[in-house]
Parts: structure tokens; sequence; C-alpha cells
């Protein structure tokens, strides 16, 4: 294998050219970014970036000196526009093909855009540094209220920013407990009373109606949510946090299979033993059939065993996800691990919701199969690792 | 010299915090004590919560991992060391001094 392109330039992509020099491959890597920056992390955009207190060069995932060790070519600002698959070339927006021996996919994801809303000022998602820049100045240049559609992760991220920022914040979620589809009903009210003990409002199952606005053209700008159930919300801002689409659109007519993410086998390899895909837009092969993480903790960990697997020219090895991730909100740290959507019982095994810092034990036929911990980071980092160690997730 | 707690009182593969403007976590390391900056250099999370793997600590929100005796981190995501700080034991109680101060005590 002489050389290997990678498409997508974020933490999996980034992850993965560290991989493949740290593997020992010395050949030519090329790497292509549609953002015209240097691989930044996600995590602070809806924190502390969002919230002014750290400046986007603190969020650069390598400095030059990193990026120069790894001499790859990083082609920034131009995205892959198609993938051929007699040549393994890789065909660039700017009319340029990379021919490679080895294709890794890290193009992780989109916000899922919210109908009705193209071209509307005060309308945001966030996943990008650019969504978030513009966020940020909007909130600059407005006092008004901030509606949050969507109290996921992200939503309430943003809400909890938005409200530390000094500004009213409403959430709509159209579920009727939030979260409950990861951590179920009772730990996803618990943790979704955060909200309400910081006095921001939460309208949960009740969906989006429509935006109202005001102006025409190029100056039409939202001025609030309409509710299924008739409620009129005002806004200056409104966040959409509905999730995030796999960017996948360009392998069509690859052969590469694609649905709902890149469909990889356990190994993160695709049909193609040369091509692999790696981070959030990866939909590998898991003992329960396909999954797709987006997080990221998965981002960081998958390129070692893609890597390998693609070096050695078929899978040697598989992955076993840790099923770790974070949140912060309001200054509560949230920390995931494991498979709690797999359990049929929630325990509380240290402390107290009521306190906001406890630990709750996740169990299948009464061996743990996840934990979720609020404020207790020592017992959550024993806790994770008993659970490595018993289910080897 | 900050007094951090009697020797007694910090059993091996424990960790305190001594909080202050710039917070420091102490560790007994087999009955060696270390002490560098409590918040990790990458983020904000607090060491002293973190994992102790033999001369290591491992930060428990994103698991960048520490030297103790260097406070050089041995990989991603942390990129920049934490300063260590002098341990002194004096009538069974762990001082630390902070490497800031060293030159004026
Ligand atoms: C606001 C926010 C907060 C988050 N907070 C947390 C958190 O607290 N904890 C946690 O565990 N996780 C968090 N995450 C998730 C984490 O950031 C993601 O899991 C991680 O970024 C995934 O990395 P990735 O490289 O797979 O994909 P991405 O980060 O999505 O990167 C994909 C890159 O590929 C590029 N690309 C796409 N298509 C093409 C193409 N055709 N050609 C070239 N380039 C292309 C994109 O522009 C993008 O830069 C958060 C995410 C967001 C957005
Ligand atoms: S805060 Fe310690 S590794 Fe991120």
């Amino acid at each position: 294998m002489r050389t290997v392109a990678v498409v997508g330039a974020s933490l999996a992509g980034l992850r993965a050219v560290e991989e493949l020099r740290a593997q020992g491959f010395d050949g030519r890597v090329a790497v292509v970014g549609e953002e015209p920056h240097r691989p930044y992390d996600r995590p602070p955009l809806s924190k502390a970036y969002l919230a002014g207190t750290c400046s986007p060069e603190s969020l650069r995932l390598a400095d030059d000196a990193d990026t120069d060790e790894l001499a790859a070519e990083w082609h920034l600002g131009v995205r892959a526009d198609s993938l051929d698959p007699a040549t393994r070339s890789v065909r660039l927006s700017n009319g340029e093909e990379i021919t490679a021996d080895g294709i890794i996919i890290a193009t992780g994801g989109r916000a899922r855009p919210l109908l009705g809303a193209e071209g509307l000022s005060g309308v945001h998602t966030v996943r990008t540094l650019d969504d978030a820049a513009a966020l940020r100045a909007d909130l600059e240049n407005s006092t008004g209220g901030v509606v949050v559609i969507g109290a996921g992760w992200i939503g309430a991220e943003v809400a909890s920013t938005c409200h530390t920022l000094g500004r009213q914040v409403t959430i709509v979620e159209a579920g009727l407990t939030p979260l409950a589809r990861v951590l179920g009903p009772t730990m996803g009210r618990i943790c979704a009373a955060l909200h309400s003990d910081h006095g921001v409002a939460l309208r949960t199952g009740v969906g989006v109606q429509s935006l109202t606005s005001t102006g025409f053209g190029p100056w039409k700008r939202v001025t609030g949510v309409d509710l299924a159930d008739g409620t009129h919300l005002p806004a200056d801002v409104v966040v959409v946090g509905i999730g995030m689409l796999p960017n996948t659109e360009w392998l069509a007519g690859s052969g590469v299979a694609v649905d709902n993410g890149v469909l990889c086998d356990a190994g993160c390899v695709t049909a193609f033993p040369s091509v692999v895909a790696v981070g959030d837009v990866a939909r590998y092969q898991g003992p329960d059939g396909p999954v797709r993480h987006e997080h990221w903790t998965n981002a960081s960990e998958q390129p070692a065993v893609a890597v390998r697997n693609l070096l050695a020219g078929t899978t040697i090895q598989e992955y076993r996800p840790s099923g770790y991730f974070w949140s912060q909100q309001y200054g509560t740290r949230l920390q995931v691990a494991g498979h709690p959507g797999d359990a049929d019982e929630v325990a509380v095994v240290d402390g107290s919701p009521d306190d906001r810092v406890f630990v709750a034990e996740y169990r299948r036929q009464g061996l743990p199969v996840g934990v979720l911990a609020m404020n207790n980071p020592k017992l959550f980092g024993r806790l994770r690792r008993q659970l490595r160690a018993a289910v080897a997730i | 010299m900050i007094p951090a707690c009697a020797v007694a009182d910090l059993s091996e593969g424990e960790a305190i915090r001594i909080p202050g403007e710039v917070p420091i976590a102490v560790f007994n390391v087999g009955g060696e004590i270390y002490a560098i900056d409590d918040t990790c250099s990458h983020q904000d999370a607090s060491l002293s919560e973190g994992w102790l793997e033999g001369c290591f600590v491992e930060c428990p929100l994103h698991a960048a991992s520490f030297d103790l005796r260097t406070g050089m981190p041995t990989g991603a995501p942390a990129k920049k060391p934490v300063r260590t700080h002098r341990v002194v034991i004096k009538d069974g109680v762990i001082h630390v001094v902070p490497q800031n101060q060293e030159a004026v005590v």
C-alpha cells in the first residue's frame, strides 16, 4: 500500500492519520476536508466556546508541530464528490483526483435541518465551528427569548449555555421524556430536571408546527415558534438540535454499501478490504447488529482498529466500543458508559438524584450493562472499568 | 508550604485535592507521595478524581494519562504537561511546596 486517502478532516480523520503513522505506514497520506479549518474539537462548541470562555485556537486537535510530524497532504476547504469503485480514486470538488490504494471514510455527519427554516436568519444548528460562531454572534446582538428545539444532548447543552449567558430559554421536545431512548424514562426525567432547576422552561410531548418570521428575502428573520398545541413562543434566536445525518451521499455509485452510515464489518472494513470507515459515519457490525455511535471516544478509538485492518488487508481485529460519552450542563457533569438501552432495570448505587450527585447502574437479568453518573466521576471511573471487564465491551 | 493531610489519612492508591486558586492533587502510590496540578491540562477535569495506575493518573473525563513524576501526558487528548510540586513530610503531615512559590520558600 503506497497511498492512503482519508476523507473527512475532523476527529476520526485526524486520529486515522495518526494511527497510520503510529502503525508504521510511511507512504503518501492525503487528507480531504470540506471545512476550511484544521481538525478541531466539537464538544466545546455547545459549551465553553459558545459561552465565550475558549478561543477557536484552543479547539485545535493538533498544533503545527504535530501536523508537520504526520507528513500528510491536507486538502482543506475541498469536498470529496465521488469515489470511483474501479480505480479507487476520489474526485474532489476542485476538480482534482486522488488515486489511493486505501481509503478511510471519516465524513461524520451534519446537523439535521428543520424543514421550513431554510434561509431564515436567527435559526441555527450547532455542528461546525462556523455554526457555533454564527450562533454566538447572533446571541451577542440580540436580547430576547431563545427557543431550543430538541432536548437531546446538544439541545440541552445549548440551552444551558444560553441560560448562563443570561438569556430566557425555552426547550421544546416532541418526545414525552428527554433522553429516554438512551437513558430510559426514569433517568431521562432526572437529567431533564436540570433545566427546571435553573428556571429553563421545558415543554415536552409537543411538536413544532412552524416558525414565525418578519421581513422578506434576505431580511427574513425568525420571531418565534408555533407549537402543535397552539402555543406561540416568541424568540429572537432559535436553535435546532434534532440530531444528525451521516454524510454518505458522496459515496453514491461507489459500490460501498450505505444505510444510515457506511456499512462495515466488526472491524470497520467495508465490503472492499481497501475501504474502511470510522467515527460518526461508520455503521459497523456490533454483537446485536449494525450500530453507529455519535460520540467523541468512539471517533477517537475506532481508527486504531480500522487502520490495523486496512494495513493488514483483512479484518484481524474487531472494534469493542466503550460506549463512553459525557455531557456538561448547568455546571453538572454527566457521564455514561456501556449500553443503558439494553437494561431491564436501573438502580441508584451511590448518592442521590435529589442532590444531583449520584451513580446509577443499568442491569439486564441482574448483570450490569451500563452506568450513568451525575457529578461523580470517581466512582463512575471504577464502575466503567468493572463493566468493561465484566462484559468485555 | 501548604499542609495537605496526615500521612495516615491518605491510603495507598488514594488522592486528595487541595483547593485554592490553582488546586493541587496529592497521590499516594504504593507509599510514595506525589503532587501535581489538579486541573487537567486538556480541559477542566479534576485529576484527583482520576484513575491511578502505577505512577500514572488517567483523567476522569477524556482519559489523558499523566506521569505523576514528571507531569507529562502520555498522549492525546492532552498535549501540555501539568506542573509537579515538591512534597515534604513533616511530623506525619504531608505538605506541598507549590512550584511557582518554590523560589520564595
Ligand atoms: C456541538 C457538539 C457537542 C458535542 N459534545 C460531545 C460531548 O460532550 N461528548 C461526546 O462524547 N461527544 C460529543 N459530540 C460528538 C463528537 O464531537 C463527534 O462524535 C465527533 O466529532 C465525530 O467525529 P468524526 O470525525 O467522526 O465526524 P465529524 O466531527 O462530523 O467530522 C466529519 C468531517 O468530515 C467533513 N466532510 C463531510 N463530508 C465530506 C466530504 N464529502 N468530503 C470532505 N470532507 C467531508 C466534515 O466537513 C467534517 O469536518 C459533540 C458534537 C457536537 C456537534
Ligand atoms: S479534561 Fe482531561 S483529558 Fe480532557
